[in-house]
């Protein structure tokens, strides 16, 4: 009973995970573009341990905390230690499609994330993974496409680890028993990868004035005001 | 049979005395968060009363449909109430005269009579709220479908009440994905329905940003009252089919005595009033936004509906 309960609970989080993931899609300021990133990290480990639970595994529990420890602790940290104020104030006015047609092709996205599912699922006899797969895939194409349509240096970097948050989704349903030790390199990778996004975005900015990457496509000769 | 016709009145009589005070309750709590004292959570109530009082003032360049809208505006948050579980969790009398959808049709004819009425009167500002409410409501409406077709995929029904029975006997399905897009997508649809903050500001009285008020801007005495009170009742309905069918079915009353049906009423009120302090969370942390950008939210009320729907077809949920 105890365990039903956790994996209905489970449930809840992958559709809110979903919900955070269309939510990075649809704001235009770069702090709420993070906010949104760091409750779907906490989205996660909360299926996690909902997981380890109803399964009473110690990778699982492991792998929560060290998604607590890396994504909603380090990463925000890293990153607004890196990075000045004024890369979270700023509000994305020109994305390459629009927020509507942006949403609407995430909901394409998730269509195809369950269509191309479907098969597998059908198949599974754990209801865990009915729900985690399909949703763990959309997560990840939506957080690709996020990151195709963003133009700011900072929601692109949050766009690849909501990918990474997304593939950790369906992955905790399929391979609950994964060596602990992939997990933590996986973990300590993603941190890498904020740093060193981090630290690259800062000297661009330091040098160009501007992190937009569009415009970080022309060659230049002197140093103009890109803004 | 008479019973159940009895409890049906009971719902209405419910829905009639406590949507004044859910309103005043409301706009209490917004101004509590902001630092401010406001008026008394009777103060509806008082209103309605004087406006009772008062004298009625119609232009003569007016046709019947201004005189008529008031009344329909009023009666028809009633004869909706009858159709869904406001206190009960098994179908009353009348549950069966139409299902969610005719609910919806019913509050949409409601608005399209308020809207004629406001255009009705030659007044500038009237059209211009009745032309935003009728832009806000086909964004709506589209929202309003598929909510009803994903409820009634997963439910097998499209009666309030059976839905309502079908979220409490299955918690796998209260907790599936597609149930929790549903909850956004409707809570959405409320704020837009109801007028509040993101999309409109139910306390503005600046006639060029109004949306829903404006509407009832010509009425004065019975008419303003019924306007005000229908308009209050409306919001109640929809607070009630989102609570007990959609986002908390529990606490109804089960028993088919007067007794059971009367220990009911506190859970329900306990229900709308953290649901009201949910809203004015919502209010107080969001700005209402720009004209174009309503159909951006709607947009997104839309895309999480329809999501909702994909999840639930899908062998995976």
């Amino acid at each position: 009973m105890a365990s039903a309960t956790a994996e209905a609970l489970n449930t809840l989080c992958a559709g809110l995970i979903l919900i955070a993931a269309f939510a990075m899609v649809a704001t235009r300021q770069v702090q709420g573009v993070v906010r949104f990133f760091v409750i779907q990290s906490l989205l996660l480990s909360a299926s996690c341990f909902l997981l380890a639970y109803s399964r009473s595994s110690v990778h699982l529990w492991a792998l929560g905390a060290i998604t607590i420890g890396a994504k909603v602790i380090a990463i925000p940290w890293v990153l607004r230690r890196l990075l000045p104020d004024d890369f979270y104030e700023r509000r994305e006015i020109s994305q390459a499609v629009n927020i509507p047609a942006s949403l609407l092709l995430a909901l394409l996205l998730v269509v195809v994330a369950e269509f191309l599912t479907g098969p597998l699922v059908a198949t599974a006899k754990d209801s865990v993974i009915r729900i985690n797969l399909p949703l763990g895939l959309a997560g990840v194409l939506i957080a690709v496409w996020s990151l195709v349509a963003r133009r700011e240096a900072l929601p692109q970097l949050i766009g690849i680890l909501a990918m990474e948050n997304g593939a950790f989704l369906a992955g905790i349903a399929i391979a609950s028993e994964l060596p602990i030790i992939a997990e933590l390199a996986v973990a300590m990778d993603v941190v890498l990868i904020a740093v060193v996004v981090g630290l690259l975005t800062r000297s661009i900015r330091k040098e160009l004035g501007t992190t937009v990457a569009a415009g970080l496509a022309e060659l230049k000769e002197e140093p103009v005001s890109w803004r | 049979m008479i019973e159940t016709i009895g409890y049906n009145i009971l719902q209405i009589i419910f829905v009639m005395a406590f949507a004044p005070l859910y309103a005043g309750v409301l706009s209490r709590f917004k101004e509590m968060v902001q630092s401010r004292r406001g008026p008394s959570v009777f103060q509806p109530y008082r209103d309605i009363w004087k406006l009772f009082q008062k004298d009625e003032v119609i232009s003569e360049e007016t046709t019947w449909i201004f005189r008529f809208t008031p009344y329909l505006v009023f009666v028809i948050p009633i004869f909706v109430a009858t159709l869904i579980p406001v206190l009960t969790d098994y179908p009353l009398a009348f549950a069966f005269m139409a299902d969610m959808l005719g609910g919806g049709f019913f509050l949409a004819l409601a608005g399209f009579f308020a809207a004629l009425a406001a255009v009705d009167t030659g007044n500038p500002y009237g059209p211009m709220g009745a032309s935003r409410t009728r832009m806000v409501g086909y964004l709506a409406e589209p929202v309003f479908m598929i909510v009803f077709f994903t409820v009634s995929f997963v439910a097998q029904s499209t009666i309030p009440f059976i839905v309502q029975q079908k979220w409490v006997a299955n918690s796998a399905a209260f907790f599936s994905p597609a149930h929790i897009l549903l909850l956004i997508a409707f809570l959405m649809l409320i704020l837009a329905e109801g007028g509040r903050i993101p999309v409109d500001n139910p306390t503005g009285h600046f006639e060029l940003a109004m949306i829903d008020e404006s509407k009832g801007l010509e009425y004065s005495g019975r008419g303003a009252a019924l306007m005000k009170w229908g308009g209050q009742m409306k919001f109640m309905v929809l607070a009630c089919i989102f609570l007990n069918v959609l986002f908390a079915p529990w606490g109804l009353a089960h028993g088919t005595d007067l007794l059971s049906i009367f220990a009911a009423v506190p859970q329900i009120l306990f229900k709308v009033l953290v649901f009201a302090v949910v809203l004015v969370v919502i209010e107080t942390s969001l700005a209402k936004l720009r004209l174009f950008r309503i159909s951006e939210f709607l947009g997104a009320a839309f895309i999480t509906s329809v999501a909702a729907m994909v999840t639930s077809i899908f062998p995976g949920a």
